[in-house]
């Protein structure tokens, strides 16, 4: 007997079982594909396993029954392998698990609608991490004016009035000042530095202060200078704080920043409020330190300044706080700039796009 | 400046190491350098470009870095060779120091029958390789001491000083023509080095142009003298000539250098030819002397030094033999006082040195800061924040969820633009010396900011665009600036939420975040109003007709709306924009908002719509007063649900606008009754009528 719902079997020889059973299980999933409603699943029935003309009842007449008897082993392992899967397709079917799909298809490759979402600026992003970095090493956060007294700015940081370190801050001045006496001049201030100052001035040690902030300068601007940019200062007071202590704090801060394989390394500079001055370097976060173009092949990029607080600022402070005797206390500071450490993040070439309010800029921090 | 590694091996015989170890080992201890190249032939060795810090006048000369190669490696540095001819018989050039406060010594030496021509041997070979140009012998013979131990001096053509040389105040309007040419007016705060005549040049700043050495010049006189620091600096800004020389002296020159650089550059000179004339003059003013180079020697304790720096990493540590080792080869001079304990005589070459603060930099520096230990402090306290950073976190947190780009922009506007913006007239304060004409003033708001970056967008073809700012505004006088942190908004463009799908911003869309940030805030009372453009209540860069302000408690925290089209044609923006201010200062005096709930009703919620004619003059305010003023406890809601206006008149009348009212009552307690319903539509549609409103009949 032959029926055209069944594949041929040409013998019964393992490779044309499995080419027939094969060919079977094919229909059976194309059809499996198309269980939607209860008519569906009912023809599926029917189809497969129909009394009478069912294509299992086919295989049963045409296959099954004239197989010689060494064949009817693997031949009834092979069908009752096809009959299980017809039934636990059609179990799942009664499960509810193949529901009718309704509507027109859509494609959902299309792009999904997005929330429009607002982006953190990348130097807000930037000072918010370093808050969060030394907020986690004890430091309170402050804040301080933007635009400062000379005293506050240059005076009571230890430069004295007509020092050559003056020069090294070209500095934007309010108008009318000439009448005042120098210290109450009003200015721009130059670095977050003041409100170290200020802080003291007001508490007693121990301080642990981290002052984010806006400064002015009045330099011309190119692609990595800006006259107006933001640092963030640090300041720790206490007792037996060492140089060494300074070395930690940054070296920590600095992986907590750029990954714990960064580097540090310290060496001598000049700052009039600080003594031992250092600037410091990290291994470049580009090339790992190999040298490349962003490190000038020297393995390293200039990052902050910082030093042990020089004793004279203890000494303008204690006209208003007696507490901070240097031969008591000691301390360090230190301070970043906040759009450098931004710009190296998140590679942003050009210091202007950061004050360009350029949305086709600012979506990439979303 | 450029250094010669050859040059600096001159005063070092022993040192041994490679040019790049020194650099590198320069670099760590505060010479920066920060190039090295080849230095050309026949000199050889490296071109170090160096970096040093104003504090380091000391250093700023091959001598100087070869001190402290020395003190690094332990070496010793050669002394420099003053040895000169013998002089002729000679009673040597007067001179008088009548301004003793600006010039503490002053030291003259004769040459005379000289030969003036070009520069040869090492000092041209020298120059070449430092990429200096050479003028005439005895002027580069000066420069050429200048790099190699950093004094500098002056040589004059001694056949045109007459009479004795006199260091003085200059006479106000007294004028004297530079070595660059210049034709300058002096004044009483200037100090000369004349003769009985004239000016002969500007004291430690610049030489005269009449007396400079020319291929003629046949005797010399050399100066090399000690100038006051805050004299010179004053000096060479009010002259804006900043020289070698000025740059040296304002920084502190070496008191006892003088009569060594005299030698050296007479040595140079008498190579060519010519002999010195009578003994060399040199006078000290006592008192500087003792103030600048006879320096009381200063306490220094080892183990305060060893305290402040903490532990070393490698190395012996700062051990007493280590520490005294490095002040020595600094050209300190110690004796002890105590266990640890030692006077510090200090070498007349470092100024910048005062205190014991001074002397622990130098030891840490010299050993090397990265063998100190990375340690960290102990802490016990508590982290504050700042008062108000919940608020801007949640002012921040809502505008960036309402999809506003945060923003920054210059602190600085152009005077129209503080004119324009500022809260009252004549509160911007100006800049003396601003960046630029535009940056004139300190902002006095942030919405002329915030115009610019929605123009730099616009005219970049990006159309929608949503912005904030937070910052600081600045407001007063010369006398004294207030500061306050404010916030503006803007928006323009369409808002895009979905593939077909977009609408023109509008006003209302600036509302809703005022009202949703006003919301994070406990306030009492919140209300939008407007004014009519006759009352000049609203900043008049505002449209009247499609602007608010929004008055929190009795305190206006901001205004917002449509940019006046004034305002925008001015600024040539090519689509209308909207922008506000928000008086953050204002704003925060309120706490944030507590949460807290009520128990949800477990009955089921009755909606009824009331469909209502107006007058235009009726506005919602009232409309939600009225409703609120019924005290109907179980109504638990009501909106506005749709607004309607037909230009043409005929289903509404011109004048009049349709407006569907959703009311929504619920009791906590029980299931609303019929009757109940009825009773409160009546009372809200009379209520609603009352007001001038007609029920539409459907």
């Amino acid at each position: 007997m032959s029926d055209d719902s069944i594949p041929q079997l040409r013998g019964y020889d393992d490779a044309s079982l499995d080419r027939a059973f094969a060919s079977l299980t094919a229909d059976l999933e194309r059809g499996a594909g198309s269980l939607n409603g209860a008519d569906a699943v009912e023809q599926f029935r029917l189809e497969w396993l129909g009394r009478k003309h069912g294509r299992l009842k086919t295989v049963s007449e045409a296959w099954l029954k004239t197989a010689p008897p060494e064949a009817r082993r693997p031949l009834g392992q092979r069908f009752n392998g096809l009959k299980e899967r017809i039934e636990a397709l059609l179990t799942d079917a009664a499960a509810g698990k193949h529901r009718a799909a309704t509507g027109a298809a859509i494609d959902v490759t299309l792009p999904g609608t997005r929330p429009q979402l607002g982006a953190e600026h990348p130097i807000v992003r930037t000072w918010h991490e370093a808050v969060r970095i030394f907020a986690a090493m004890g430091y309170s956060v402050g804040t301080g004016p933007e635009v400062e007294t000379d005293y506050y700015n240059f005076e009571s940081l230890n430069f004295p009035p007509n020092h050559p370190a003056r020069d090294t801050q070209d500095t934007l001045v309010v108008v009318g000042q000439e009448r005042k006496p120098l210290r109450d001049r009003l200015l721009m201030r130059t670095h977050t530095s003041p409100v170290q100052i200020r802080t003291m001035e007001q508490q007693p040690p121990p301080i642990r202060l981290v002052i984010p902030g806006k400064v002015h300068r009045n330099d011309a601007a190119d692609a990595t200078h800006s006259p107006i940019f933001h640092q963030v200062e640090g300041l720790c007071v206490d007792e037996g704080i060492t140089f060494g202590d300074l070395k930690g704090t940054l070296d920590h801060a600095m992986k907590a920043f750029f990954g714990s394989s960064v580097k540090t390394r310290f060496f001598p500079s000049f700052f009039p409020f600080t003594e031992p001055s250092a600037d410091v370097q990290i291994s470049c976060i580009f090339c790992g330190g190999k040298g490349c173009r962003k490190c000038k092949h020297s393995g390293w990029i200039e990052l902050l300044g910082c030093g042990m607080v020089d004793p004279a600022i203890f000494g303008f402070v204690r006209q208003k706080q007696p507490a901070y005797d240097p031969e008591k206390i000691s301390g360090f500071a230190f301070g970043m700039g906040l759009d450098r450490i931004a710009m190296m993040k998140y590679g942003i070439s050009d210091i202007g796009l950061l004050f360009s309010g350029d949305v086709r800029f600012l979506e990439q921090f979303a | 400046m450029n250094i010669l590694s050859a040059w600096l091996r001159s005063y070092l015989p022993q040192f041994d190491a490679s040019d790049r170890e020194l650099a590198d080992d320069l670099t760590l201890r505060g010479i920066a350098v920060e190039g090295v190249f080849d230095a050309a032939a026949p000199i050889g060795g490296s071109l170090f470009e160096t970096d040093i810090t104003t504090n380091r006048v000391d250093a700023m000369n091959h001598y100087g870095v070869a001190r402290e190669a020395a003190a690094i490696y332990g070496l010793t540095l050669a002394p420099l060779d003053t040895t000169l001819p013998a002089a002729h018989p000679g009673a040597g050039h007067p001179v008088r120091i009548e301004a003793p406060e600006a010039c503490g010594r002053f030291t003259a030496r004769i040459l005379r029958n000289v030969k003036i021509g070009p520069s040869c041997g090492i000092v041209a070979e020298r120059f070449a390789a430092l990429g200096q140009k050479l003028i005439l012998n005895a002027v580069d013979a000066s420069n050429y001491v200048l790099f190699g131990m950093g004094h500098p001096t002056h040589a004059f053509d001694l056949d045109k000083i007459e009479g004795a040389i006199v260091v003085r105040r200059a006479r106000p309007g007294e004028r004297l023509k530079t070595l660059d040419g210049i034709d300058r007016v002096l004044d009483a705060d200037d100090v000369v080095v004349a003769d009985e005549k004239k000016a002969l040049g500007l004291a430690g700043v610049m030489g005269g142009w009449d007396t400079m050495i020319t291929p003629e010049t046949k005797n010399i006189l050399i100066e090399a003298a000690w100038f006051d620091p805050a004299v010179v600096r004053r000096m060479s800004r009010r002259h804006g000539i900043h020289s070698d020389a000025s740059h040296r002296f304002e920084r502190g020159a070496d008191f006892h250098a003088p009569p060594v650089a005299s030698a050296l550059v007479s040595q140079l000179i008498l190579k060519s030819r010519g002999h010195i004339e009578g003994e060399l003059v040199d006078v000290v003013i006592p008192q500087v002397l003792a103030r600048v180079a006879a320096r009381r020697s200063i306490a220094f304790s080892v183990a305060r030094c060893a305290e402040l720096l903490g532990r070393t990493s490698d190395g012996p540590g700062i051990t007493d033999e280590v520490s005294t080792g490095i002040l020595h080869s600094l050209g300190c001079t110690l004796a002890p006082s105590a266990e640890g304990r030692y006077s510090v005589t200090l070498p007349s070459w470092r100024l910048d040195l005062e205190r014991e603060i001074d002397l622990i930099e130098e030891v840490a520096r010299v050993y090397g800061y990265n063998r100190f230990a990375n340690t960290l402090p102990t802490f016990s306290g508590t982290v504050l924040e700042l008062p108000n950073a919940p608020k801007q976190t949640a002012v921040r947190e809502l505008l960036l969820s309402a999809g506003y780009h945060e923003a920054i922009s210059s602190t600085f506007c152009s005077a129209t633009d503080a004119a324009t913006f500022a809260p009252q007239p004549g509160v911007a304060v100006a800049m003396d010396n601003p960046l630029s004409e535009e940056a004139g003033m300190l902002r006095p708001s942030l919405v002329p900011g915030m115009l610019t970056m929605l123009a730099y967008n616009l005219n970049r073809n990006v159309d929608d665009v949503r912005l904030f700012e937070m910052g600081t505004v600045f407001t007063g006088s010369p006398e004294r600036v207030d500061e306050a942190q404010w916030l503006a908004f803007g928006a323009t463009g369409r808002l895009r939420d979905g593939l077909n799908s977009s609408r023109a911003l509008n006003f209302f869309d600036l509302k809703g975040v005022v009202e949703a940030l006003t919301a994070r805030f406990a306030a009492r009372s919140v209300y939008f109003d407007a004014f009519p453009v006759a009352s000049g209540l609203l900043p008049h860069w505002l449209n009247p007709a499609r602007a608010a302000r929004c008055v929190v408690d009795g305190s206006t925290v901001a205004y917002f709306g449509e940019l006046h089209p004034d305002e925008n044609a001015s600024r040539k923006l090519r689509q209308p924009v909207l922008v506000g201010e928000i008086y953050l200062d204002r704003l925060f005096r309120h706490s944030l908002r507590q949460p807290s709930t009520r128990d949800l009703s477990r009955y089921q919620p009755v909606r009824r719509d009331f469909s209502l004619v107006f007058p235009d003059t009726v506005h919602w305010e009232a409309v939600g007063s009225a409703l609120s003023g019924l005290a109907i406890a179980e109504l638990q809601e009501y909106r506005p649900a749709e607004i309607f206006r037909d230009p043409k008149g005929k289903t509404v009348p011109a004048g009049h606008y349709s407006v569907l009212v959703s009311t929504t009552f619920q009791s906590p307690d029980r299931t609303l009754r019929d009757e109940e319903l009825h009773a409160w539509s009546n009372s809200i549609v009379s209520t609603l009528e009352s007001l001038g409103g007609r029920l539409r009949t459907q």
